[in-house]
């Protein structure tokens, strides 16, 4: 952000606070440009997603689970969570990252290619990882890893050099621990 | 170039740099630091309109006119707003425009701050492309990416979103460069073996058919030349949308009008009866194709067209080319003369025959009056009058656009400023100004409504602050006239609210403006008055009183295919010619 010289009608920019990543589980009804309408309140101040996951959770109700992850200042991610509890289709929001407790998880689709000892040594790693190989040929194999992100980079990177071809991944799901629901 | 600049400056020197010299705007308190710089240099000129609608309206007038990107400069906020109108206008019509928006502080977007709007949320659905400019790095690259897609590929607005605090900002500016896109590379070359097989397909027609449009305009003045080329070599007969007017000439004894919903008979019954179709940058848009399951039945379908998007949207086409219309008639031209086509002569030859039959219905044929000015009376003489001039001509939406579609006889592209896709009332008067402002020298005439122009009629102010001596047109009928004419046709002549009334004087309206008002109620004072008015060399409304009964023909009722359109004196009771569905089609 850049400081407005006085010839501005804008008040300053506050003391600037540091971006981190939060994440965020909204809990909407699952109708046609629900997700646009959540999205936009991000574009809108050209904030990036850098996760995103979406999927009707209670069928019978026709209730969809969002959880975005995104980095902004604490501020304006409050702000955010208030706009998004204001949509008319929104039923709940929370910020996992602030309350705290939570636990997050990701899955992962890994295609790594190669033969004799390098191939060895991915089925080995993946062994280490408790990764599934879910699609093997005589020169490849899909394995499926979840855990949290840090696990699956790290997952990545031991690969990348064992004939890593492509990557899927689910982006994160969170809940929060204990027995209480959101 | 590299140079360190505000992001103001920046603004500037990239308007400069991709050679734009006009660029029409409104100022805000968002956009400030961009005014200051606009005072502060002289490569830019800006036109100061009166409402941010009529600053896009102006833009696209500028660019259809020219063939260039037109440039628009609004505040946040309502400034943002206005602009949409003409934002969606654009879009639909393919012109590539330039919109920069002043935006907010950074730290304040979101936050409903003074005058703060989510532009680029808004502007997603009627941008080709939009950009909310977030760090001054990004501004050189972002504001030369902007040019480079409003023009390539098929044209359309792009917004540029730039809050007040990068405006301040200082940066590294650099200069346009042949960088390529990372994602977008619209492809120009037609795929050659398509080209050849609509080459044959064309070559071994019967009954062929040119079905041209607004694609042939955008793709530049060669497009137009080699179109000519390729339909004087053919033989083949040509229509246009209300879009592609002008890129062939409407002397020529190959061309049948316009089609469409108020198309002339002959070209809608020609593309009902032909066999094989060669769409060239046109979309089988709703007011041309009428009836989708009644239309051309017969026919094989050749569709040319940029946007891959639009092939096979409506219509199932056999053969379908994604390209640049000049490209791809170059190819054609070339192939045809190639393979020295053997047309099929005999059949050419009782094609023309029936389209002569078809002529000789003469569609556009009106009983004109002693007493009484008929629209297309005025705009006959119109034409007449000002036919040998350097003319561009701009409307408004209604009756007055399609009698001036039918009854002005382009000869040349880029000749021609309507609202097709949108349907926008009150485009034609700030059109006119930007034409004006691109050509100085030519007669620029707004074909107008009374109804249509009171929605921008303000921009008057504008071209007599600019001396812009563009002429109002406006048949004066007192009503809504489509919308009359649908009510009359539709609803058992319930005139709903399509009555204008509390009309202003608008000779006196032209003189509270310091423009020259003139007034016309009688057909034999019509040429005297027109004269006048292309002698004056200021800005002039001209109120036209007009039949207000008048209704326009032909016309495809809606639900209707193209051989089932009404006729001006045929006898088929208006009741009887639309279906309970048709009216929900209107």
């Amino acid at each position: 952000m850049n400081a407005l010289p006085s010839s501005s009608h804008y008040p300053a920019a506050p003391t600037a606070q540091v971006a981190e990543p939060h994440t965020l589980t909204v809990l909407v009804d699952n109708e046609p440009g629900v997700l646009a309408r959540v999205i936009g309140l991000f574009s809108g101040r050209g904030y990036n997603i850098d996760s995103l996951t979406v999927s009707e959770t209670e069928h019978q109700a026709h209730v969809s689970r969002i959880t975005i992850v995104t980095t902004g200042t604490p501020m304006v991610i409050e702000q955010i969570k208030h706009q998004l509890e204001r949509l008319v289709p929104v039923h709940r929001v929370h910020d996992m990252t602030v309350e705290g407790r939570s636990i997050e998880r990701e899955l992962a689709m890994v295609k790594v290619r190669g033969k004799g000892e390098a191939r060895v040594e991915a089925l080995r790693l993946a062994d280490a990882f408790r990764a599934r190989v879910i699609d093997a040929t005589t020169e490849s194999f899909v394995f499926e890893i979840t855990g949290g992100s840090e696990k699956i980079e790290q997952f990545v990177a031991l690969m990348l050099p064992l004939g890593l071809v492509e990557v899927s991944r689910t982006g994160i799901v969170a809940i929060s621990r204990g027995p209480e629901g959101m | 170039m590299t140079k360190e600049m505000t992001g103001a400056e920046m603004v500037l020197q990239a308007l400069a740099d991709q050679g734009v010299e006009h660029i029409f705007g409104y100022p805000g308190g968002a956009v400030l630091p961009i005014y200051d710089a606009i005072f502060q240099q002289d490569k830019v000129k800006h036109i100061l309109v009166r409402h941010e609608q009529g600053a896009v309206h102006a833009a696209e007038g500028y660019a259809r006119s020219t063939g260039k990107v037109g440039c628009v400069l609004v505040t946040s906020g309502p400034g943002a707003t206005n602009a949409v109108t003409g934002l969606t206008d654009a879009l639909m019509d393919s012109i590539p425009l330039v919109c920069i928006t002043g935006q907010v502080p950074t730290h304040l977007i979101g936050n409903d701050a003074f005058q703060e709007c989510d532009t680029v949320g808004i502007t997603r659905p009627c941008t080709k492309h939009n950009y909310l400019v977030k760090r001054i790095e990004d501004l050189p690259r972002v504001l030369h990416e902007a040019f480079h897609i409003a023009a390539n590929g098929r044209p359309g607005p792009v917004v540029v979103d730039i809050p007040k605090d990068i405006q301040f900002a200082k940066g590294m500016y650099t200069g346009p460069s042949n960088i390529r896109h990372k994602t977008y590379h619209p492809k120009v070359k037609g795929d050659i073996d398509k080209i050849k097989a609509a080459v044959e397909l064309m070559a071994g027609a019967k009954r062929p058919l040119f079905y041209t449009g607004g694609g042939v305009i955008n793709s530049g003045k060669e497009a137009s030349h080699l179109l000519r080329e390729l339909v004087k070599m053919t033989g083949y007969p040509i229509t246009s949308t209300l879009m592609g007017l002008g890129a062939f000439p409407a002397a020529d004894p190959q061309w049948l009008g316009m089609l469409g919903m108020h198309g002339t008979y002959e070209a809608n019954w020609a593309m009902h009866d032909c066999d094989v179709m060669v769409c060239i940058g046109a979309r089988f848009d709703d007011r041309i194709t009428g009836r989708l399951d009644a239309f051309s039945p017969g026919s094989r379908k050749i569709h040319v067209d940029i946007d891959a998007s639009s092939i096979n949207k409506n219509v199932k086409i056999d053969i379908g080319i994604v390209g640049d219309c000049a490209h791809v008639l170059e190819d054609m031209t070339r192939l045809w003369r190639a393979s020295n086509v053997q047309t099929d002569k005999p059949a050419l030859a009782s094609w023309w025959k029936q389209i002569d039959k078809w002529r000789a219905r003469k569609s556009l044929n009106f009983k004109n009056s002693d007493t009484i000015i008929k629209p297309q009376y005025a705009l006959q003489r119109l034409y007449d009058l000002t036919k040998d001039k350097d003319t561009y001509i701009t409307t408004e939406v209604g009756q007055h656009q399609m009698w001036a579609a039918q009854f002005y006889n382009f000869q040349e592209p880029n000749r021609w400023m309507t609202s097709g896709g949108l349907g926008t009332m009150g485009y034609g008067l700030p059109a006119a100004v930007g034409v004006q402002m691109a050509h100085p020298g030519s007669l620029v005439i707004d074909i107008a409504g009374e109804a249509s122009v009171l929605m921008t009629m303000q921009e008057i102010s504008t071209a007599v602050q600019y001396r812009l001596p563009i002429k109002i047109f406006i048949l004066n009928n007192q009503y809504m006239g489509m919308v009359r004419q649908w009510q009359e046709l539709l609803h058992g002549g319930r005139y709903s609210e399509s009555y204008s009334e509390a009309l202003p004087d608008f000779v006196k309206l032209a003189e509270a403006y310091h423009a020259v008002g003139i007034r016309c109620t009688k057909p034999s004072e019509l040429d005297f008055a027109i004269k006048e008015m292309i002698e004056v060399d200021k800005p002039v409304i001209f109120d036209c009183m007009v039949d207000q009964a008048e209704n326009c023909f032909p016309m495809i009722p809606s639900g209707k295919a193209h051989n089932e359109m009404i006729l001006g004196d045929s006898a088929v009771a208006l009741d009887e010619a639309i279906t309970e569905e048709g009216k929900m089609l209107v």
